[in-house]
C-alpha cells in the first residue's frame, strides 16, 4: 500500500499541530513552517499529477484504502466505512490545484495579517487537509467529514481576520452551509441505511440502477448541498459577503478551492452516481447555470466595491462551470471541469491583486481609484494579464474552459448556450469597467500618488499562476489527456441511463422521459 | 492539402513579431526601472524600434519567400502548409469527440494579406519610430504594436476557425491596448473599452457561427469546410433544414465580421478608436484589423456563397454602412474622423462587393485600401505632428507651403481614396460597383447608393486636402509653427503613395485586354464560391461598352465632386459654418453619424444599467437578502439567548459547530 494521498493529505494537519505548540511570539517560525509544509505538499501533488496516467506509474500509489468502523444499515451485515482516499481523473485536477495554490496563499499572508499568526496557520492547514480530503475521499461518510472539516476554518478566517461586517457575512456563511449539510447529511444516512455500503464506487455502481424517483431526491439533496457552495442561484448572496469581509488569502482559498467543492461534488455525486437523475434536472441545471452567468456579470456590474466586483464575477464565472457539466456532453463536462482549474487560477489572482492594492491603499472602492497604472505599472500588467484570462482571451486559460462549455451546451441546448454567451460580453463589460476606472484616467488623487509597485515577493506569488494561465490556454491538452479516461466512464454512465430512461418512457405513457436527446 | 511537406517555418511568420514583441517589452520595463532613480530616463527604450522594424523586415523577408515558392507551384497546388499545434483534444485521440489543430496555411489569400500586414506594417513601425519619439511608453508601443502584428498573422495564416480567432481576439485585445494607449487623458481608455466590447458582441456571433459550423461539419478546419461544401453540399441536392443551419451559420458568422470589421449595426466603436495614436489609426484601424472580416468571408466563400439571402444581407449592410460613414466624413472637423468615418464607408464598399459574389474584388481593394489609407492617416498623423497635436481643420490651414512632402503624398492618397481616374482606388472601387451593377434587381438600388457614396467621397476628400491645405493660415502664429516631418516619417509616405498610384495594376478592368493579376491569383480560392453563385445564377460578363460607360461615369463623379469639394473650402471653413447655421438639424445629425451611437446609449446601454442595478438592488439586496435575513435574526435571537455560555460570538459558534460535530460522532459511535 501507497501512503503518498495519506501523506498529502495529512500532512498540513500535522503542520498545523506543530505550529500548535509553537511559542507564542515566534511569528516567523511559525510563517515558514506553513510555508514549507504546503510547499511540500505542492511538491507531492505536482508529482503525482506528472505521474498520473503515466504508463509504468503503480496505480496502487493513487489509491488508501482501510476498513475504518462499522455502522448499521438495512441489511443483516453492517456498513462498513472506510477511510478510502483515492485521485482519479475527477479529482486529480482540483488536489493539485489546492496544492499548488496553497502556498502562494501562505506567502501572502506575509503582506495582510499581523494579528494572531499562530492561530491564522493553524486555521489554513487544516483547512488544507479538509480541501484535499474532501476531493480525495472515495467514502461517503469520509467524505462528509472532510467536507465539514474543510469549513469550520473559514468561519474563523473570515470572523476573526475578516473586514468590519465580518460578523454578519460568517453568520451568513454558516446559515447558507449548514442548511446545505444537513440536507445533505440526510440523503447520505439514508444511502447508508438502504445500500449497506459507503463505497463511493460501489454506491455508483448500485444507484446508477436506482429508480428515477428515488434517483430525483437524493440528486435534489445533494445538488442543494452542493449549489449552494458553487454557489449556484439562487443560493449565492452569501459569497459576496463572505468575499469582502475575508482577508485575502481566506478569498483566494474560498475562490479557488472551497467553491469547487460544490462543483467537483456535483459531478462525482449528482452526476457520476446519479445519471438518471442527472438527465432528467439538466434542463433545470442548465438554465440555473446560464442565468447565473448573465445575473451574476449584471451583478458585477452594479458594484463599485472592487472586490466585490469580483466576487459577483464568481457566480457568473461558476455558472459557466455548471452549465457545461449539466450539458452532460463530452466538450461540456470536460470544459466544466477545465473552467473549475481556470477559475480558481483567475479569480485566486484577482484576489491576490486586490489584497495587494488593498494593502497599500486601504480601500477598496473603485471611485478612491484612477490612473493606478501610472503609478504601478508592473501590477497594472499583472491586473490586466489576469483580467483578459478572466474573460476568456483565446490563448489564456479561460478561452478553452469556456469555448467547450458553450460548445458542449450549445450541443444540448441552443437557447441555454446563447444565453451564457452573454457572458462574454458582459465579462468584458464589468472587468474591463473595473480595469478602467482603477488603472486608467488622471492620478488626480494625492493618495494614489505615492503607492508603491508592487515587489519581489509579490511577484512571485503572481508569476507562477500567470505560467498555468498561459499553460493552460496554449496546451490545454496537458490537462485533458489526463482527465479524459475516468470522464469517459461517466459518460459511459449516462449513455446507459439514457438507454434505460428511454425504455422506461416507452414501457410506460405517463414517464419522466427529459426532453432533450443528446448528440454525441 | 496538395502538400504534404509541412513547412514548420511558416510559424516564423507571426513568431517572429511575437519575439519582437517580447523584447520591446522587455526594454520596457527596463525603462521603468530606470525610471525608478531618474524619472526622465530614456534606458534602453530607444533600441525597441530598432527591434520593432527588424522583427517585422524579418516577417516580410519570410512573407515574400513564401510568395515566391507559391508561384513557383502549379495554380491548382498553391497551398504550404506548417506543422500542426494540436490545441484542444476530447476524448480518445485516435477518435476524438472534439479536436482542434492548428496549422498555418499559405495558400494565394493568407500570402496576399500577410504580404500587405508585414509590407505596410514595416512602412507604418518606421514611422511610428519618428511619430513616436520622446513618448514615456515608446518602447511599450512597440511591444504592442508587433504584438498587434503576431495576432493579424495568426489570423489570416490559421487552417482552423479557431485559430482564426486566436488571432481575431488577439487583434481586438491589441486595438483595445493601443487604443487606450495614452489612458492618462481617460477618453482613450474609455474608447478602448467601448471598442473591445463592441467588438465582442460580435464575438459572441462569431463563436455561434462557429458552433454551427462545429454541427454541420464536424471540424473547424477551414480547407476540410470548403472541401466538404464543395463535394457534399451542392445547391440542387441540399435539404432545407441543412441549408437553414449553413445560413443560420453564415449568418452569425457576418455578424462577427461586423464587429470587427466595423460594419452596421456595431460600426460606432471605429470613430471613437482614433483616441489611439495615429500609426495605430493606420495600421490597425485602416489597414489590417477592420478588414479581417472580409478576410472572413472570402475564406470561407463557398459557405457564404450558399446563402443567397444572407450575401444580399451582406451587401446590403455593406452599402448601408457606406452610406453612413461617407455622408458623416462630408462634415466632420477632425481630420482624423473623417479618415474614420470614410474608413467605415469603405469597408462598407468591401462588403458590398463580397455581397454581389465579388470576392476577387473586395480583396483588390482592400490591398488599395491598405495602401492609401494608411497614407492619409500617416499623412494626417504628419500634420498634426507637424501641428503641435491640433487636429482640428478649422484650426490649419496653407500647410502645403510649410509641409510639402507630406502634402505631395496626401494628394495621392486622396486621388487614390476619391477614386481619381487610373488611380489604385479607382481602379478597385469601379470594380466592386460594377459587379453590383450586373447583379441586377436589388442591386440596381445598391449600385445607385454606391455612386452617390462615391460622389461623397470624392467631396469630403477633397474637402479635408482643401481644409489642410490651402487657404489662409487658420492657426495661432505664436504657439504653432507647422514644421515637415523628420524622413524617417516621410519616407513610408513616399512609398505608400507609389503605391496609391500604382496599385491599380494588380487589378486593371477586361477593358484594358490585361490580366487582372489579382483575380487570377486568388482564382484557386474563391473557385468553389463562384461555382457556387454560377448555379444559383449565371451571370454574363458586362459588355465591354456597359464596363466603358460604367468607368466613364465613376471617373466623371469623381472628378466633378472632388472639384467642387476642393474648390467649396479653399478659402477656409466659411462653408461648414454657413451648413451649420443654415440647417442645424442635418448638420448635427450628420455630425453624429445619423445619431446611432446616442441611440445605443440611450436605447441599449442605460437600460442594461438599470438592469444591473435592479439585479443588485432590488433581486440581490431587496428579495433574496430580505429572506436570508429574516431566517438570520429568527436564528440570532434563539442564539441570544444562550450566549451566557460563551464570551464573545465567534466563540460560540466554535462551541455549536465542536458540539454539533460532537453529537454526530456520538450517533455514529452509538447507533
Amino acid at each position: 500500500m501507497h501512503y503518498d494521498l495519506l501523506l498529502l493529505t495529512f500532512l498540513p494537519l500535522a503542520a498545523a499541530f506543530a505550529i500548535a505548540f509553537t511559542p507564542k511570539g515566534a511569528e516567523a517560525l511559525q510563517r515558514y513552517l506553513a510555508l514549507g509544509a504546503t510547499l511540500i505538499v505542492a511538491v507531492l501533488g505536482v508529482r503525482l499529477f506528472l505521474g498520473f496516467g503515466v504508463e509504468g506509474t503503480p496505480v496502487e500509489r493513487y489509491v488508501f484504502d482501510a476498513p475504518w468502523f462499522t455502522l448499521p444499515s438495512s441489511y443483516a451485515a453492517p456498513t462498513q466505512v472506510r477511510f478510502k482516499l483515492g485521485l482519479d481523473g475527477v479529482s486529480l485536477l482540483m488536489v493539485t490545484l489546492t496544492a499548488v495554490l496553497m502556498p502562494i496563499v501562505i506567502l501572502s499572508t506575509w503582506g495582510h495579517v499581523h494579528k494572531r499568526v499562530k492561530e491564522f496557520m493553524v486555521w489554513m492547514l487544516v483547512m488544507q487537509t479538509g480541501m484535499l480530503g474532501t476531493f480525495l475521499a472515495l467514502d461517503l461518510v469520509l467524505f462528509y467529514f472532510f467536507w465539514e472539516i474543510s469549513l469550520i476554518p473559514l468561519y474563523f478566517l473570515i470572523g476573526i481576520w475578516g473586514g468590519e461586517r465580518r460578523l454578519y457575512a460568517t453568520i451568513k456563511f454558516f446559515l447558507y452551509t449548514l442548511a446545505g449539510s444537513l440536507v445533505m447529511m440526510i440523503a447520505i444516512i439514508s444511502i447508508l441505511w438502504t445500500r449497506g455500503t459507503s463505497d463511493v464506487f460501489e454506491l455508483i455502481n448500485l444507484l446508477c440502477r436506482a429508480p428515477l424517483e428515488e434517483q430525483l431526491w437524493l440528486f435534489a439533496a445533494f445538488a442543494l448541498a452542493f449549489g449552494i457552495k458553487v454557489p449556484l442561484l439562487p443560493f449565492h448572496t452569501w459569497l459576496p459577503d463572505a468575499h469582502t469581509e475575508a482577508p485575502t488569502s481566506g478569498s483566494v482559498v474560498l475562490a479557488g478551492v472551497l467553491l469547487k467543492m460544490g462543483t467537483y461534488g456535483l459531478v462525482r455525486f449528482c452526476i457520476h452516481m446519479l445519471p438518471g437523475a442527472a438527465i432528467a434536472a439538466a434542463p433545470v441545471m442548465m438554465a440555473l447555470g446560464a442565468i447565473g452567468i448573465l445575473y451574476g456579470a449584471l451583478l458585477a456590474w452594479a458594484q463599485d466595491d472592487l472586490k466585490r466586483l469580483i466576487a459577483c464575477s464568481s457566480v457568473s464565472h461558476l455558472g459557466y462551470v455548471v452549465l457545461g457539466l449539466f450539458a452532460l456532453t463530452p466538450a461540456g463536462i470536460n470544459g466544466g471541469m477545465l473552467q473549475m482549474v481556470n477559475h480558481g487560477i483567475s479569480t485566486g489572482l484577482l484576489f491576490l491583486l486586490v489584497g495587494m492594492i488593498y494593502e497599500r491603499r486601504h480601500s477598496r472602492a473603485l471611485d478612491a481609484f484612477g490612473g493606478v497604472a501610472v503609478a504601478m505599472p508592473i501590477f497594472a500588467l499583472f491586473w490586466v494579464i489576469t483580467t483578459l484570462s478572466s474573460v476568456g482571451l483565446p490563448g489564456l486559460n479561460g478561452f478553452v474552459g469556456e469555448y467547450l462549455i458553450l460548445y458542449g451546451s450549445f450541443q444540448a441546448s441552443p437557447l441555454w448556450s446563447i444565453v451564457g454567451l452573454s457572458g462574454v460580453i458582459f465579462g468584458a463589460v464589468y472587468l474591463l469597467m473595473a480595469t478602467r476606472r482603477m488603472l486608467f484616467g488622471a492620478l488626480d488623487k494625492p493618495e494614489n500618488r505615492e503607492l508603491a509597485d508592487i515587489g519581489a515577493r509579490e511577484i512571485g506569488l503572481l508569476l507562477p499562476l500567470i505560467v498555468l494561465v498561459v499553460w493552460l490556454g496554449v496546451s490545454p491538452n496537458t490537462f485533458l489527456s489526463k482527465t479524459q479516461p475516468d470522464l469517459e466512464q461517466i459518460h459511459l454512465r449516462l449513455a446507459e441511463a439514457r438507454r434505460a430512461l428511454l425504455a422506461s418512457a416507452e414501457a410506460s405513457p405517463t414517464p419522466t422521459r427529459p426532453d432533450q436527446e443528446q448528440s454525441r | 492539402m496538395q502538400d504534404s511537406l509541412s513547412q514548420a517555418w511558416l510559424w516564423w511568420i507571426p513568431l517572429l513579431p511575437l519575439v519582437g514583441s517580447a523584447l520591446c517589452g522587455a526594454l520596457h520595463l527596463a525603462t521603468l526601472r530606470a525610471r525608478k532613480s531618474d524619472p526622465s530616463a530614456k534606458g534602453l527604450s530607444a533600441f525597441a524600434p530598432l527591434v520593432a522594424c527588424a522583427a517585422m523586415a524579418g516577417a516580410l523577408a519570410l512573407a515574400v519567400r513564401g510568395f515566391v515558392d507559391l508561384r513557383a507551384l502549379a495554380p491548382s497546388a498553391r497551398t504550404l502548409l506548417s506543422t500542426s499545434w494540436e490545441w484542444i483534444t476530447i476524448g480518445n485521440p485516435a477518435r476524438p469527440w472534439f479536436d482542434v489543430d492548428v496549422a498555418l496555411v499559405l495558400d494565394p489569400l493568407s500570402s496576399t494579406l500577410t504580404l500587405v500586414i508585414t509590407g505596410v506594417g514595416l512602412l507604418i513601425h518606421i514611422y511610428a519610430a519618428g511619430y513616436m519619439k520622446g513618448d514615456a511608453g515608446y518602447a511599450k508601443f512597440f511591444a504592442y504594436l508587433n504584438l498587434f502584428v503576431f495576432a493579424m498573422l495568426i489570423l489570416v495564416l490559421s487552417s482552423s476557425l479557431l485559430g482564426v480567432f486566436v488571432g481575431w481576439e488577439g487583434v481586438g485585445l491589441c486595438s483595445y491596448l493601443l487604443i487606450g494607449f495614452w489612458y492618462e487623458k481617460g477618453w482613450p481608455a474609455e474608447a478602448a473599452q467601448k471598442a473591445f466590447v463592441t467588438n465582442r458582441v460580435g464575438d459572441a456571433c462569431f463563436l455561434i457561427g462557429s458552433f454551427l459550423l462545429l454541427r454541420l461539419f464536424g471540424t473547424l478546419d477551414l480547407a476540410d469546410i470548403v472541401m466538404r461544401m464543395k463535394a457534399d453540399f451542392r445547391l440542387d441536392t441540399i435539404d432545407a433544414g441543412t441549408q437553414l443551419n449553413l445560413s443560420l451559420a453564415a449568418l452569425f458568422l457576418f455578424g462577427g465580421c461586423c464587429g470587427k470589421s466595423a460594419q452596421l449595426p456595431l460600426f460606432t466603436w471605429l470613430p471613437d478608436a482614433m483616441a489611439g495614436p495615429t500609426p495605430v489609426s493606420a495600421l490597425i484601424h485602416a489597414a489590417t484589423m477592420v478588414t479581417s472580416g472580409i478576410y472572413l468571408i472570402v475564406r470561407l466563400n463557398p459557405l457564404f456563397a450558399s446563402s443567397p439571402t444572407v450575401m444580399t444581407l451582406i451587401s446590403a449592410v455593406g452599402v448601408t454602412t457606406a452610406l453612413i460613414g461617407g455622408s458623416t466624413a462630408l462634415v466632420q472637423r477632425d481630420i482624423k474622423k473623417v479618415l474614420a468615418y470614410s474608413t467605415v464607408s469603405q469597408l462598407g464598399y468591401m462588403f458590398l462587393g463580397l455581397g454581389t459574389g465579388a470576392f476577387a474584388a473586395a480583396v483588390f481593394h482592400l490591398v488599395t485600401h491598405a495602401f492609401f489609407k494608411a497614407l492619409l492617416f500617416l499623412g494626417a498623423g504628419s500634420v498634426i505632428h507637424g501641428m503641435h497635436e491640433e487636429q482640428d481643420m478649422h484650426k490649419m490651414g496653407g500647410l502645403r507651403k510649410h509641409m510639402p512632402q507630406t502634402f505631395a503624398t496626401f494628394l495621392a492618397g486622396a486621388a487614390a481614396l476619391s477614386g481619381l481616374p487610373l488611380m489604385s482606388g479607382f481602379f478597385s472601387k469601379d470594380e466592386i460597383l460594377a459587379h453590383t451593377f450586373n447583379s441586377g434587381g436589388v442591386y440596381y438600388a445598391f449600385w445607385i447608393v454606391g455612386v452617390l457614396t462615391a460622389a461623397m467621397t470624392a467631396y469630403y476628400t477633397w474637402r479635408m486636402v482643401a481644409l489642410t491645405f490651402f487657404g489662409s493660415e487658420r492657426f495661432d502664429h505664436h504657439h504653432v509653427h507647422p514644421h515637415e516631418s523628420p524622413a524617417l516619417m516621410t519616407v513610408p509616405l513616399m512609398v505608400l503613395a507609389l503605391l496609391s498610384v500604382l496599385g491599380g495594376v494588380l487589378g486593371l478592368p477586361p477593358v484594358f485586354h490585361v490580366a487582372h493579376v489579382l483575380d487570377g491569383w486568388l482564382a484557386p480560392v474563391v473557385e468553389p464560391g463562384k461555382a457556387i453563385l454560377a448555379m444559383h445564377h449565371p451571370h454574363e460578363h458586362l459588355s465591354h461598352t456597359v464596363e466603358w460607360v460604367l468607368l466613364g461615369l465613376g471617373s466623371a463623379v469623381a472628378l466633378a465632386f472632388a472639384h467642387t469639394g476642393f474648390h467649396a473650402y479653399t478659402r477656409g471653413a466659411e462653408r461648414d459654418l454657413a451648413i451649420e447655421r443654415g440647417a442645424p438639424g442635418v448638420a448635427g445629425f450628420l455630425n453624429e453619424a445619423w445619431t446611432i451611437d446616442s441611440a445605443y446609449s440611450r436605447l441599449v446601454v442605460m437600460p442594461l444599467r438599470l438592469c444591473a442595478f435592479t439585479v443588485r438592488f432590488v433581486i440581490d439586496q431587496l428579495v433574496i437578502d430580505g429572506l436570508v435575513n429574516g431566517s438570520a435574526t429568527a436564528v440570532k435571537n434563539i442564539a441570544g439567548r444562550v450566549r451566557g455560555m460563551a464570551s464573545g460570538q465567534l466563540e460560540s459558534y466554535a462551541l455549536w459547530m465542536g458540539a454539533g460535530a460532537a453529537l454526530i460522532s456520538l450517533w455514529w459511535m452509538w447507533s
